[in-house]
């Protein structure tokens, strides 16, 4: 007696072949766009001198935060670029800028109208849940599936597990808007768009600041995870380090990573706090 | 000065929070409480079969216990809460009828609100806030930062203008939150407990800057508060509301010396009467005259008559001469005088009307001669003696006697 076997998996290869062929053109598109964004990105980073890029960053940094955190941004490249990994770390960079800017296209909108909506907000619920509890690696085959192996895929990863934060935390951001503060936008007579943009997305922008802070922090810790699909940078690094068991690569790999992760989330975090003019009278 | 135009009416209003509201009513009026209506339906009844009309230029207050539904029933005026049934008219248009649009424009030209906790925005500046109400509506930068600075002039906020609201004290606060309801310049403001989140002290402040502003500006109020001494001293009309329904409406005076019910009783009991109560609620008859062309004869024997010691003296026109003593009649008569003048002493202790009784007692206590009561054209309203004045101050219990 044998159990009766369900064909799942050739029934869930040949959706996925009909999808590839119904579809391919909607593939294409999204997997050229993709590049553009990701190549433009990567070969501007690559194209300028170590020193522009650096000097760029800590400029950044020093406009949206204090001069403390511009040094440790300057220095931080800098040591990344002394550790020889500097165009993997540029490489890295990109790739987390293009699936971060994708994340938050989609995961901004979509927290918005979860917190004007009850019941969209009950349905997306599960799903991010879902997204966020998958072990990363599942996103993997769909990923692969759908556009091959390289950077494309790997950037459709990241984007799908890093996006979940960044629709929860932009809904709980309006959705905390004291209702005394709604409530007299209303009564002033604003249209439902002025409320959402005069002041409830302004009053949300620290919350939706943390979560796109988390999307960036997310999307790092794919990052070695879509080296095995071949997105390179520092998670090719890494990736190499273990499978060639070179301690040493690996080590630099993982440094340089947790680098720019100390970078970005300081500048984030910096940007999700309200900037004001000191007190007339204190 | 005020018409007697009707502003704001409500009309049997209602409103139940809850699944199926429009059956809920039905209960009521059959007379099943607010807490069997709930354990049965899920429904919250907040506002019960409200009517009230509001006098053009009027401070009208709405005085209850939280959870009375005063602050919903503020909210049904606005539309910020659809009323379940019943109809609101502000300026004889009823506002069901309005559309979203509508309403939305009524509500940046006519109605400007304040909120207890402010409702101030925290990422814009003291003035953009202040601007606020004009800015959705679409008025040029300019013109809009003319009429804020002139508006946070008029509220003592000159020299804010860039901070943000938590840097400022509450009291301060709610002076920003007040100019953003007086810069649309409304004809109706709707104030929800708007100094309840005050300390003592600010707030009496407040109070008082509001009476003197609204002097100025008379605008129609509605001015939500639980604070029954805030109510009797800005209202001219109070309703007092318990479980969604108003009790009774009264100007302050009625309120404290005719309460409709034992509820209303029990609010007033410990308010110092005082305060509230004026020379005109306790004035009294004048047991006897004496007019001008009298005979210091007559005159002494009315004084005989009812023993009393002095009489006030008024005119043709009941306007008040002053006062005479029985000594000096008695001594007219005897120098065979054939009227009053030369003997009436021309300054008697008198009050208006409208004076509160607290600050009678100075007078009261300088001499045991009555206090004479006057209108505006100097006309005798009557007395205030130191025994009725004497029932009335203190505690409206002791005025119930």
């Amino acid at each position: 007696m044998t159990f009766p076997i369900i064909p799942m998996a050739d029934w869930v290869n040949s959706f996925v072949d009909w999808l590839m062929l119904t579809f391919s053109a909607f593939f294409d598109g999204i997997s050229f766009v993709i590049n553009v964004v990701l190549s433009g990105i990567e070969s501007l980073l690559l194209w300028c001198p170590w020193w522009i890029v650096i000097l760029a960053f800590g400029l950044l940094a020093w406009r949206v935060a204090r001069w403390r955190v511009a040094i440790f941004v300057v220095l931080g490249f800098f040591f990344m670029g002394t550790l020889g990994v500097w165009d993997r770390a540029m490489e890295t960079l990109a790739l987390i800028a293009t699936a971060v800017l994708i994340s938050v296209a989609f995961a901004i909108p979509m927290g918005i109208w979860a917190a004007r909506s009850n019941t969209v907000e009950k349905t997306l619920r599960p799903i991010l849940d879902a997204m966020q509890t998958m072990p990363a690696f599942v996103y993997l085959i769909p990923a692969i599936m759908f556009f091959g192996i390289g950077k494309v895929p790997g950037v459709i990863a990241t984007v799908i597990f890093a996006m979940p934060p960044g629709v929860r935390l932009t809904n709980l951001g309006i959705r905390q808007v004291p209702v005394d503060v709604v409530e007299a936008g209303k009564a002033f007579g604003s249209t439902s768009r002025q409320l959402l943009f005069k002041i409830q997305i302004p009053m949300a922008i620290p919350t939706i600041m943390a979560g796109v802070n988390q999307t960036i922090m997310m999307a790092l810790s794919m990052a070695v995870i879509g080296a095995i699909i071949g997105a390179g940078g520092l998670g090719y690094e890494v990736y190499h380090g273990i499978s060639r068991i070179d301690v040493g690569r690996g080590f630099i790999g993982g440094i340089s990573i947790v680098i720019i992760a100390m970078i970005l989330d300081r500048l984030t975090g910096a940007m999700g706090k309200p900037r004001r003019r000191k007190a007339l009278a204190e | 000065m005020s018409s007697n135009n009707i502003k704001i009416s409500c009309q049997n209003l209602w409103k139940i929070f809850g699944p199926h509201p429009e059956k809920v009513i039905s209960f009521c009026t059959d007379g099943l409480s607010k807490e069997n209506i709930f354990q049965n339906t899920g429904c919250i009844v907040a506002v019960s079969d409200v009517s009230l009309e509001v006098p053009e230029g009027e401070v009208f207050v709405i005085m209850g216990l939280s959870g009375s539904g005063k602050s919903t029933l503020l909210r049904c005026i606005n539309r910020l809460v659809e009323p379940t049934q019943g109809e609101i008219f502000i300026d004889g248009e009823p506002m069901s009828s309005l559309n979203e649009k509508k309403l939305i424009q009524v509500r940046r030209k006519k109605l400007g609100m304040v909120f207890q906790h402010f409702g101030l925005l925290p990422h814009r500046r003291v003035i953009d806030n202040v601007v606020y109400g004009l800015e959705v509506q679409g008025m040029d930068k300019a013109e809009r930062a003319e009429r804020a600075l002139k508006t946070l002039d008029l509220v003592g906020l000159s020299g804010w203008e860039e901070s943000y609201p938590d840097q400022l004290s509450g009291g301060m606060q709610q002076r920003v939150g007040l100019a953003r309801a007086l810069v649309i310049e409304p004809d109706i403001l709707l104030m929800d407990e708007p100094f309840s989140a005050l300390d003592p002290l600010i707030r009496r402040q407040m109070q008082d800057e509001f009476i003197k502003l609204q002097k100025v500006l008379g605008k129609t109020v509605i001015f939500i508060t639980h604070d029954l001494i805030e109510a009797l001293k800005l209202g001219k009309h109070i309703a007092v509301m318990k479980d969604g329904q108003i009790i009774q409406i009264g100007t302050p005076q009625d309120i404290v010396t005719k309460p409709a019910d034992e509820y209303v009783a029990d609010f007033v009991r410990d308010v110092p009467t005082g305060k509230v109560l004026q020379a005109g609620n306790i004035v009294e008859e004048p047991s006897q005259l004496a007019t001008m062309d009298q005979e210091p004869e007559v005159v002494l024997s009315t004084m005989e008559a009812k023993a009393v010691e002095n009489l006030f003296v008024v005119d043709s026109e009941h306007k008040l001469k002053g006062l005479v003593m029985m000594a000096d009649v008695a001594e007219a008569v005897h120098r065979g005088a054939t009227n009053l003048n030369g003997i009436i002493k021309a300054d008697p202790a008198v009050t208006e009307a409208d004076r509160p009784i607290e600050q009678l007692i100075p007078m009261a206590v300088a001499s045991d001669i009555p206090i004479a009561v006057v209108d505006q054209q100097k006309r005798l309203l009557g007395v205030v003696s130191r025994v009725s004045l004497l029932s009335h101050i203190g505690t409206s219990e002791v005025a119930d006697r």
